[in-house]
Parts: structure tokens; C-alpha cells; sequence
């Protein structure tokens, strides 16, 4: 099975390929192939994944793709291990849910051709990369994941909004992946090879060391943040909630976002080397965490409060990885990945049903959806940490991760993140299923196609916590995975963040459910903080500015002085020749015999000079 | 007295600066012609002297060639200013600045 | 005797335009099915000599030699190793395209037909030429119709346009005629003959005095800054077939010189002087993009990118690093079908809205969704986009170029960052967006159209997949080139 595990993301991409050339005609079959397609290469992980269990282990196919004089061999390859394994299990998954579910969500779009076939690049795209052996592939799939999460963005390419956060989400992932090829050619030039195989071999070997290794690992962190949108360069996640919400299920859960996270276990050994660059991921987790939390806490749109809350799920995992957490981070982004994409399908059924963002303009939704507010309230326990949903687990483990890396700070950082979230999940949920429906307008529960998917992530949000000791040692077999890390048996971290967990609904439940406190009163109490909450610390506001005051002012300049000061000098050269032309005509006035004297005296003065000039001339002269 | 080589070059240079003095002053078109006409026969001039002082018969040949040009050039010559005589009205040198710049 | 194929190549699109004039007059549809039966022609010549290029015997092959005047020393020698086979390729796809993104052209098609074979003709030639008079020759059988082109069949301020591309690409060929001349006396004036040429020990002052006067002259012609405010003025004003050409082709002539005349025959002038001039190349990249940024002119913007791209050519060249100098010629190769997909397209939807002015359009992705597809695969090749031709070539770029410059291209980097933005915010202006009423009748593309550009995404889509084919073709001269300047290092 090894060898063939090119047909997994072959499959995807033949079909994108076949709906995308076939056009319109077969808008109708189009999902059905897609979602056929991804069925069969979720069966093929599946069995790679028993094949990879039955033999842990890393394994590399090679083949040759590019060779140049200079000493240049880029390969194409596949690496098998039980992290890649693992990853092509969730992204094909996830990808076949949310394929399924858009086959009722879509079903009344006019391109929805082009939609199936956008979806199916963006799986092969993410299929590729976590199969990549190298770093020129996995960035080749990386950008190819972003092309995707581009066109997909922008799918309602209509809507101002829809055009405007596709190219975000590009420019934005592009500027973190400048930093991740700059440290491709920092890698390239020191270590002479991509093979990451080979890369962990020269770490061991030391040739990877100091600052050459924090800078290679920050740099290739550069990448890891713009993907999965870790602060500074989260901005283009909450703004990507304008595409389709199936697309958002599958971007915030198996593909983009978790590209990020991926990269950095894939290249852990990389990062491992530097106990700067590994610090300054955690905090940068840590922080992400923590703030994309509280921004959750007051948004309106129940999108963008899970976009929050997968910006600050993912700081937990890069934290967690920052903190020498390779299998606590994978297995929050396994769990998350459930849950994650539930909680958007479910949300996506919701607006389904009522067409609008907005909760406040829902509610009451549990009687008329029911399925709806099962599966949702199961991803939010999920989300918020409690035992026995997966969430609980992974997030365990997480926190753990930073307990065992002596980092008290970022532990603290996780329970106080944890309580938020269960803030902001369930402050969501009472406000969108439980009190009097806003609107008149009856909501139906969608349709089996919906449906049926959201249970089956529902089974695996709520029982994927069983796996983790399972799960643990299965990626122990992974390339570049730290040795087992010391076995936490306590019971105080649980205990806390289930502590965490329990306030954090109870806010919530009194606030929005029992109203015991007032919503308005507490807003109006902590203004300042609402609105600077309310409106994200200004962090797009800031870039804004960046982007208007200095780039395109620096632009237009430049614009200006090529026009004027480059060109201008290029016109400045033909106008002092037409000028010298000018003045120059002005001995043509026309005059036969002025011009005759004129021949005249050249001849003359020609013949005395080539006489003075001739010696026997002179000679007789003298 | 015999003429030897040196009269007929002073006669020819006498000849060629009373030509180029009426090229240069004449305001007739006409006189202009002439004067080159002038010009032509020095050289042609120059030619035969040197040719007999030579002995070969080179010279002599290039007079008449000197004289073939000077009849087509008067011709062309003429028949220019007859052409411009017909639009301008006039033959006058220093009014005929049409090359002006 | 085996078959001259390069004269073939280089005479056919001649042999098609003489044959255009002598076409009746009335007959106004006969001129472009002339015109492409002798483009495509000269298409599946270049892909049978790619195809039957001997990669292990490597170096020059079909040679041809006759001699021209022998008492100057000029012959008519052609002959094409990997490189100069990589441009045969890519002239010949972009002239069978340029033609069909001509094929409506209403005023005077005779003419117009003529003159644009003409000028592929001398492109051919200087792909193909052995020897530097032939070399200098074809260039200004390239040059010239150009002129005619621009002035006549253009758009806007075009006779100014026409006269500033002539001059100053005229003035880079003088640059030109000095270093050829120079070299031509200083080998003991016997033979413009590269082959001679190249066994002529010039002394290393004589390298670096015309080194840099070899390189401004086609460094000119490439765009090389500041010397490339010729492109965006000609560009915006020559029609579509001949932007294509020129951006596509004839900016390409420059930097197949730079490395074909410049670094292969003064390798120690091209030392010397290559870090100073990469400095240059860096301010094209960065400088190209943040500039395109400004333009509201669609063809402006792509005019500019154009610079930007061809800096990231010259930066490849300014190393002599091997890897770059490959990335260098594959970009040579990619930006000329990308920006002669940009240009058809600009042509195409130029001809539907009548404006360039991008502000003004917007939503047309839903009136044209096939023009708008394409555009977007150009704008993804533009910005570097892997699986594209233009990803292998940047990248080889600047894996090559950061082992001799790593400051410097680590902030030319940046270029293709600025890059993405300025073609996103095209894209979305033009492509996105709700419709406009005013746009309420275009259609899409044509099947003319439609093959035109499908030729040219497909080359684009085969190079990014499976590049070797193309890379190992320029390898076979970057490889022995590269070993050259070693040795004289």
C-alpha cells in the first residue's frame, strides 16, 4: 500500500480536474464524483493507517524531478510515517464531511461545478503536502493550499466582501511565506539538501546550531503563522468567514489552518534545535491563544466567534508544540479538527435555516432544529473542555505539555484561554438555541445530506478522547517525534481546567441564559474594553494604515519618480536634442550664396591645413 | 616671350576668383550660373595647360568632359530657374530662402 | 546533407510575409491564414529541433556554415545549443499565439501580417545566429518593424510611443555595435565568428572596459533599470500581437545576449562587474512591482510587472551561480509565455469593454468567465504560484542567487510579495465584484481566443508540473558555461 499512496491525493485532483473541464454540464453529478473520489481516498488512508500501525515506522519514496548544473537535486516524494498517516485520516475525512454536507448546503448555487471542483483541489493540495518529503514540495502544496483557500474565499466572487477576504487571506499567508522561503533558501544554502529526512540527520549531526538555528526555525515559522493564522498574522481568518461555511468547516479544521501546525511537527526536529525558536513559538501560541479568546467573547457573528476560536484552538497547539508537545498539539488538532468542523457545519445549518450571521437575530432554535442543537452542543462541550467530550483530552494534554516544560506562565495562559472559551461557545449557543426565536420565520432542520455528516463528526467529537494514549504512542513512531515525554499522572491540571470548563459556562448561563446579569449593564461597565474588544485591538485598522499610509504611498512615489524623475530624464535627453536641432537649423537661412561661402571657406581652410601639415609644405615654406 | 605653364595658371586663377567673386555677389540666378560657368572653365583650363605640359593626352580628355558637364549643368541650371521664375516671379537670390530651416 | 532546420525556422515566417504582400489585395481573410500556416510551421520546426537536440552530446547542433564576406570575415553560420533551443521553442509558440490574438485585425492586415513575421524572422535569426554580424543583423531586422508596428496599427500616444521604443532600443544597439565591434578588432578582425570569437584571450582590461557596455545595450533591451521606460510607453501603445512579441520575445533578445555575448565572451569583465549590476536587477524587482502597484492602465500595470520579472531574469544572470542562471533562462522562458498570455488577454478584453482604465471595470468574471480564468492562471504565474513555470524559475533563482548574494535576495523576496498584491487587487478590480450594466452585452472568449490562450496555459501548467525536460535542455549550456567561468574564475 506504501508505494501506492500517491492515489490518495491523486484521486481528488483527477476529479477537480474532470468536473472543472466538463464545465456546467455536469453541475449536477459534480459533487457526487468529488465526494466519490474523496470517499475512496479516505478508504486508501484508512488502510494506510492500518498498513503504518502494523509497521510504525518512517518511509520514503523518492523520485527524481528537477537537476541542475551547480549541484541542485530536487526530489519528489512521499514520506509515510504515522503523522502524515494520521493527517491524511482527518484531512480526507473531514474533506468527505464537508463535501457531503455541500451537497445539500450548495445544492441551489449556479457553480456549484466550480465549487466541488475548488473543494477537491483544496483536499489534494493538503493531501500533497502532508505527504511531501521535502521542503520545496511542501511549500509548493503550501501555496497551492492558499491558491485554493483563495478561490474558494472568493467563492461569491460577487460580493465585495467575499473578492476582498480572498485576497487577505493570499496576501496575508503570503507574507508569512516569504519568511518560509527565505528560510527554504537559508536551509538550502547551509545544509544543501530539502529532504527532511536528511534535515533531521544534519541537525543530529550538529550542523544546525545557534543562531543559524533560531533564525532557520523562525523563518520557517514565519509560514507556520500565517497559515494557522497565529497573532500577528491572523487577521485574514475571521475575514475568510465570507466564503461558503462548509468552506470554512473544512479551512478552520483539516486543511489550511492546519497546515501551519502540521509544519511544525513535520519539521519538529528543526525547531527542537533551538531553545529560542522554540520559546518564541510558545509564546506566540500563548498569546494567540489568549487574545483571539477574548475577541471571541463579543462578537455578533456567530461565524467569526468560531473563526476566533479556531485562531485561539491553534495557539494552544502551537503552544503546545513550542513546548516540546509533539503529540499533544497532533491530537488537539485531530480532536479540534471534529469538533471544530461540526461546530461550523452546525453553524452553517443554522444560517442554512435562517439566513442570517448574526445571533442575535436567531434563537430558540432547539425546538425547531434538534439535531442541529445536539451535535452543537456536543462540539461546544467538546470545545470548552469537558470530560468525557475529546476536547477535554487533548486540551489536557496540552496544558500538561506546558506544565511539563517548567512554563507556569503559559499554563496559566491556557486555563484563563479555557475559561474564556467556554465563555464565548456557550454564550453563543444559549443565545442561538435557547430563549424566545427572534424572528417569526419557522426554521427546519436541514436535510439528510446535512445531517448525517454532522452526526458522524458528533460520534468522533465526543468519543475521540478514548484514543489518547492510543494515539500518543502511535505518533511516538513519527519522524523527528521528542522522545515519550515524562508521563503526567496528576490529577490538579484536569481538575483545574475542568474548574475552567464549569465557570465559564456558569458566566454564560447567568448572563445569558438565567439573565441574572445583565448583558448591557456589563458592557457598559467595562466600555472601553468592549469596544476595544469589539473591534479586535484595532489590528486590522493598524495594517490598514500600514497598508494605505506607507505601501501605496511609497508606491505611488515611486510611481511618480518614474514617470517623472526616470522618464522626465529620458525626455529631458530627446528635448536637449531637439533643442541643439534647433538651434543648429538656424544656419540653413535659406541663402544660396551664404552657404556657398561657407563651402567655400571649408575648402580652403581644408587645403591650407592639409598643406600645413605636409612636411615637403613646410619645408618650403620655411 | 613664350607662354609657358605658369601664365596660363595665372590666367586660369584669375579666371576662377572672377568667377568665384560673381558666384558669391551676383543676385541674379542667372549670374550666378554664369559665374559657375566661369568656375568650370579655369579647370577646364588648368586641364589643357597641364596636359600640354605633360605631353599626354589625359588632360584634354577631362576638359572635354569638364566642358560636357558645364553644358548639362548650365541646362539643368537654366531650366531650374526658368521653373522657378514661372512660380516665384522672380530670380532674385536673396529672396529664394523657400530651404529656409 | 542533413536538413538546415534552423534556417527553415528562422526564413519561414520571411518566405510568409512575402508571400502575404504579394496576396490580391481584396482577399482581406488570406493574410492570416498565411500568417499562420507559416507560424505554425515554424512551431513544429522548433518542437522537432527541441525534440531532436542530442541532450548527452550537449553544445552546439544543426550547424550550418556558409560563408557571407569572407574579405570581413562574416558568414551565415547558424547553429542552437539548449538555451538558444528553449528561446526557438518559446518564439515560435509566442508568434503562433500572437497571431491568433491578431486574427481580427481590420486595418490593413497585409501590412500589419508582413511586418510581424518580419520581425520573428530577425528574432530567429539572433536565437540561431553563429556569428555576431548575423546576430546584429537579425536584431535590427527585429527592431525595426517594430516602428512601423507600434506607429501605425497602436493605440494612444503612439508615434511617441513608436519613436521612443525605436530610439532607445536603437541606442542600446549602438552600445551593441561598440562591444561586437571591439570584439571583432580586438580578435584580430578575421571573423565575427563566436567560435573564434571565443578562443580570443581579451585582456582582462579590455573585458572590463566593454563588459558594461555590452551589458547596458542589451540590458537595455531586457529592461534593465533604469533604462526600461521604453516598455511601459510601448507596451501600452503597440497593439496586442505586438506587445506579446515585444514583451514576450524581444526583452528576452537582451538577456540571451547578456549571456550568450556578454558573460560567455568576456567572463572575467562579467566578474568583475556582475555584483555591482545586481544591485540594479534588485532595484527592478522590488522597485518593478511597487510601481506596477500605482498603475490604474492595465497594460501599464503588466508593463511594469514585466520589469519586475525580467529583474528577477538579471538578477539570475548577475551571479553566474549555475542554478540561477538556469532559473534565469527559465524564467526568460515562462515570463515570455506569461506576459504573452497577459498581453493577449489585455487585447481580448480590450476589445469587449473598450477601456483599460482598471477602475472602471469590475464584475466581468461572471460576462467572460473564460477571459477571466485565464487572467487569473497569468496573475497565479505572475506571483510565483507553484505548479506554474514561473514557480520552478523564481525558485531556482533564488536558490542559486542566495548562495552568492544572501542579503540581496532574501530582500528581493519581497518582490514576489508585492507582486501578489498588485495582481490580486487586478484581478479583483476587473474580474470580481458586482456586475456593471455597462458590461451587460460582452461575451466571453471565441474558440480563436479560446486556443490561443489554452496554448499558452497549457505550456505554463507542463513546465510548472514537469520542468525537467525544459531545465535539462538549458542545463546542457548553463553546465559547460558555468564550468567556463569557473576555470577563468
Amino acid at each position: 500500500m506504501l508505494e501506492h499512496a500517491w492515489i490518495i491525493p491523486a484521486l481528488p485532483i483527477a476529479a477537480a480536474a474532470l468536473v472543472g473541464l466538463l464545465g456546467r454540464r455536469i453541475n449536477r453529478f459534480a459533487g457526487w464524483i468529488t465526494s466519490a473520489a474523496i470517499a475512496g481516498s479516505l478508504l486508501l488512508a484508512l488502510r494506510l493507517m492500518w498498513d503504518v500501525l502494523a509497521h510504525p515506522g518512517v518511509k520514503e519514496i523518492t523520485l527524481p524531478w528537477l537537476q541542475t548544473a551547480g549541484g541542485l537535486m530536487i526530489q519528489m516524494g512521499m514520506l509515510i510515517d504515522p503523522l502524515s498517516s494520521v493527517m491524511l485520516v482527518i484531512v480526507t475525512f473531514v474533506s468527505l464531511m464537508v463535501q457531503v454536507y455541500s451537497l445539500g448546503y450548495m445544492a441551489e448555487d449556479e457553480g456549484i461545478g466550480r465549487y466541488f471542483a475548488f473543494l477537491s483541489l483544496f483536499t489534494f493540495s493538503m493531501l500533497g503536502l502532508v505527504l511531501s518529503n521535502n521542503l520545496i514540495f511542501l511549500y509548493m502544496f503550501w501555496e497551492l493550499v492558499g491558491l485554493s483557500s483563495y478561490l474558494l474565499i472568493g467563492f461569491w466572487y460577487k460580493k465585495p466582501e467575499a473578492a476582498n477576504a480572498a485576497k487577505k487571506a493570499f496576501v496575508v499567508t503570503r507574507f508569512g511565506d516569504m519568511g518560509f522561503l527565505i528560510g527554504i533558501l537559508v536551509v538550502g544554502y547551509f545544509l544543501n539538501t530539502f529532504n527532511i529526512l536528511a534535515l533531521g540527520d544534519a541537525v543530529k549531526a550538529g550542523k544546525l546550531a545557534g543562531g543559524l538555528a533560531t533564525a532557520v526555525a523562525l523563518l520557517l515559522f514565519c509560514g507556520a503563522m500565517g497559515k494557522s493564522g497565529q497573532f500577528p498574522l491572523h487577521i485574514w481568518l475571521p475575514d475568510a468567514m465570507e466564503g461558503p461555511t462548509p468552506v470554512s468547516a473544512l479551512i478552520h479544521a483539516a486543511t489550511m489552518v492546519a497546515a501551519g501546525v502540521f509544519m511544525v511537527a513535520r519539521l519538529f526536529p528543526l525547531f527542537a534545535a533551538s531553545e529560542t525558536a522554540m520559546l518564541t513559538v510558545s509564546y506566540i501560541g500563548g498569546f494567540t491563544a489568549i487574545f483571539a479568546a477574548t475577541i471571541a467573547c463579543v462578537q455578533d457573528d456567530i461565524k467569526r466567534i468560531l473563526a476566533y476560536s479556531t485562531l485561539s484552538q491553534l495557539g494552544y497547539m502551537v503552544m503546545a508544540l513550542g513546548c516540546g508537545g509533539y503529540t499533544a498539539g497532533m491530537f488537539h488538532l485531530t480532536t479540534h479538527a471534529a469538533f471544530k468542523a461540526l461546530l461550523f457545519l452546525a453553524a452553517g445549518s443554522v444560517i442554512h435555516a435562517v439566513h442570517t450571521n448574526d445571533i442575535w437575530k436567531m434563537g430558540g432554535l432547539c425546538r425547531s432544529m434538534g439535531i442541529t442543537t445536539a451535535v452543537m452542543l456536543i462540539a461546544s462541550l467538546a470545545l470548552a473542555g469537558v470530560f468525557p467530550f475529546a476536547g477535554f483530552f487533548s486540551k489536557d494534554e496540552v496544558l500538561v505539555s506546558t506544565f511539563l516544560a517548567g512554563r507556569m506562565d503559559l499554563l496559566f495562559v491556557g486555563l484563563l484561554t479555557a475559561l474564556l472559551t467556554s465563555f464565548y461557545i456557550f454564550r453563543m449557543f444559549f443565545v442561538v438555541f435557547a430563549g424566545k426565536p427572534a424572528t417569526d420565520k419557522h426554521a427546519h432542520e436541514a436535510s439528510w445530506v446535512m445531517t448525517i455528516p454532522m452526526l458522524l463528526l458528533s460520534i468522533l467529537a465526543a468519543g475521540l478522547g478514548a484514543a489518547t494514549a492510543p494515539f500518543g504512542h502511535f505518533l511516538q513512531a513519527s519522524f523527528g517525534a521528542p522522545a515519550m515525554e515524562t508521563e503526567y499522572h496528576g490529577r490538579l491540571i484536569p481538575a483545574l481546567a475542568t474548574l475552567m470548563a464549569v465557570l465559564g459556562f456558569a458566566w454564560a448561563y447567568l448572563v445569558y441564559l438565567q439573565k441574572a446579569v445583565s448583558a448591557s449593564l456589563l458592557m457598559r461597565r467595562f466600555l472601553p474594553i468592549y469596544t476595544l474588544l469589539k473591534n479586535k485591538y484595532y489590528i486590522d485598522e493598524m495594517y490598514q494604515w500600514a497598508v494605505q499610509r506607507i505601501m501605496f504611498v511609497v508606491s505611488r512615489a515611486l510611481a511618480w519618480f518614474d514617470r517623472n524623475i526616470v522618464d522626465g530624464a529620458v525626455n529631458g535627453v530627446a528635448w536637449l536634442c531637439r533643442l541643439t536641432g534647433d538651434g543648429l537649423s538656424r544656419l540653413q537661412q535659406g541663402r544660396l550664396q551664404t552657404y556657398l561661402i561657407m563651402f567655400v571657406a571649408g575648402v580652403v581652410i581644408i587645403i591650407m591645413v592639409v598643406l600645413a601639415s605636409n612636411p615637403t609644405v613646410l619645408a618650403w615654406m620655411k | 616671350m613664350t607662354l609657358t605653364l605658369t601664365h596660363y595658371l595665372l590666367a586660369s586663377t584669375v579666371l576662377f576668383g572672377v568667377g568665384i567673386y560673381g558666384a558669391f555677389s551676383r543676385r541674379n540666378a542667372i549670374g550666378l550660373l554664369l559665374a559657375i560657368e566661369l568656375i568650370m572653365l579655369a579647370v577646364a583650363l588648368n586641364f589643357t595647360a597641364a596636359s600640354n605640359f605633360l605631353g599626354t593626352a589625359g588632360g584634354q580628355v577631362f576638359a572635354v568632359f569638364v566642358i560636357t558637364v558645364a553644358a548639362a549643368e548650365a541646362a539643368v541650371g537654366l531650366a531650374l530657374i526658368i521653373a522657378i521664375y514661372r512660380n516665384q516671379k522672380d530670380v532674385d537670390l536673396d529672396k529664394l530662402t523657400l530651404l529656409k530651416w | 546533407m542533413s536538413i538546415p532546420y534552423l534556417s527553415i525556422i528562422s526564413a519561414t515566417p520571411l518566405v510568409a510575409a512575402i508571400i502575404i504582400m504579394l496576396l490580391p489585395r481584396e482577399r482581406v481573410t488570406w493574410p492570416r491564414w498565411v500568417a499562420l500556416a507559416g507560424a505554425a510551421f515554424s512551431l513544429i520546426l522548433s518542437i522537432t529541433v527541441v525534440a531532436a537536440y542530442k541532450l548527452a552530446a550537449g553544445g552546439y547542433q544543426f550547424l550550418e556554415t556558409h560563408s557571407l564576406l569572407p574579405s570581413l570575415g562574416i558568414q551565415y553560420a547558424l547553429g542552437a545549443d539548449g538555451m538558444a533551443l528553449a528561446m526557438v521553442l518559446l518564439t515560435g509558440i509566442i508568434i503562433f499565439a500572437g497571431v491568433l490574438a491578431s486574427w481580427d485585425v481590420k486595418e490593413r492586415p497585409q501590412e500589419f501580417f508582413a511586418l510581424l513575421l518580419i520581425l520573428v524572422s530577425g528574432v530567429f535569426y539572433v536565437f540561431a545566429a553563429r556569428d555576431l554580424f548575423l546576430f546584429f543583423l537579425g536584431y535590427e531586422l527585429a527592431v525595426l518593424p517594430m516602428y512601423l508596428l507600434i506607429g501605425i496599427w497602436g493605440t494612444g500616444k503612439r508615434e511617441y510611443a513608436a519613436m521612443k521604443l525605436t530610439l532607445y532600443l536603437m541606442l542600446g544597439s549602438a552600445l551593441m555595435l561598440v562591444g561586437i565591434l571591439a570584439m571583432y578588432f580586438a580578435g584580430g578582425a578575421q571573423s565575427f565568428h563566436l567560435d573564434h570569437l571565443r578562443h580570443v584571450q581579451y585582456s582582462r582590461g579590455f573585458q572590463i572596459t566593454f563588459f558594461p557596455i555590452l551589458f547596458l545595450g542589451f540590458g537595455t533591451l531586457a529592461g534593465f533599470w533604469p533604462f526600461h521606460t521604453w516598455s511601459p510607453d510601448g507596451h501600452a501603445s503597440a497593439p496586442t500581437a505586438v506587445s506579446m512579441l515585444h514583451a514576450g520575445v524581444l526583452m528576452k533578445l537582451g538577456a540571451f545576449g547578456i549571456i550568450r555575448i556578454g558573460v560567455e565572451m568576456l567572463p572575467i569583465g562579467a566578474q568583475v562587474w556582475v555584483p555591482y549590476l545586481a544591485l540594479f536587477t534588485l532595484v527592478n524587482i522590488v522597485y518593478g512591482s511597487l510601481v506596477a502597484m500605482a498603475q490604474t492602465d492595465l497594460k501599464y500595470v503588466i508593463a511594469y510587472s514585466s520589469v519586475s520579472h525580467m529583474g528577477i531574469v538579471l538578477l539570475g544572470i548577475c551571479t553566474l551561480n549555475p542554478i540561477a542562471l538556469n532559473g534565469a533562462v527559465m524564467q526568460m522562458f515562462s515570463h515570455g509565455i506569461m506576459t504573452g498570455l497577459f498581453f493577449a488577454l489585455v487585447g481580448m478584453v480590450y476589445g469587449r469593454t473598450h477601456t483599460r482604465v482598471i477602475p472602471d471595470m469590475g464584475g466581468l468574471a461572471s460576462r467572460m468567465p473564460f477571459l477571466s480564468m485565464a487572467f487569473v492562471v497569468g496573475g497565479l504565474v505572475s506571483l510565483g504560484l507553484p505548479g506554474f513555470s514561473g514557480f520552478v524559475a523564481e525558485l531556482l533563482v533564488f536558490l542559486g542567487a542566495f548562495r552568492v548574494y544572501p542579503l540581496l535576495s532574501a530582500v528581493a523576496v519581497t518582490g514576489i510579495l508585492f507582486t501578489a498584491i498588485y495582481v490580486l487587487r487586478v484581478v479583483q478590480k476587473m474580474f470580481f465584484g458586482p456586475d456593471k450594466p455597462a458590461f451587460d452585452h460582452v461575451g466571453d472568449a471565441n474558440w480563436v481566443e479560446k486556443s490561443c490562450l489554452a496554448i499558452l496555459m497549457l505550456v505554463l501548467l507542463g513546465v510548472g508540473i514537469y520542468p525537467s525536460w525544459l531545465v535539462n535542455l538549458i542545463n546542457s549550456s548553463i553546465g559547460p558555461l558555468t564550468q567556463m567561468l569557473e576555470v577563468v574564475r
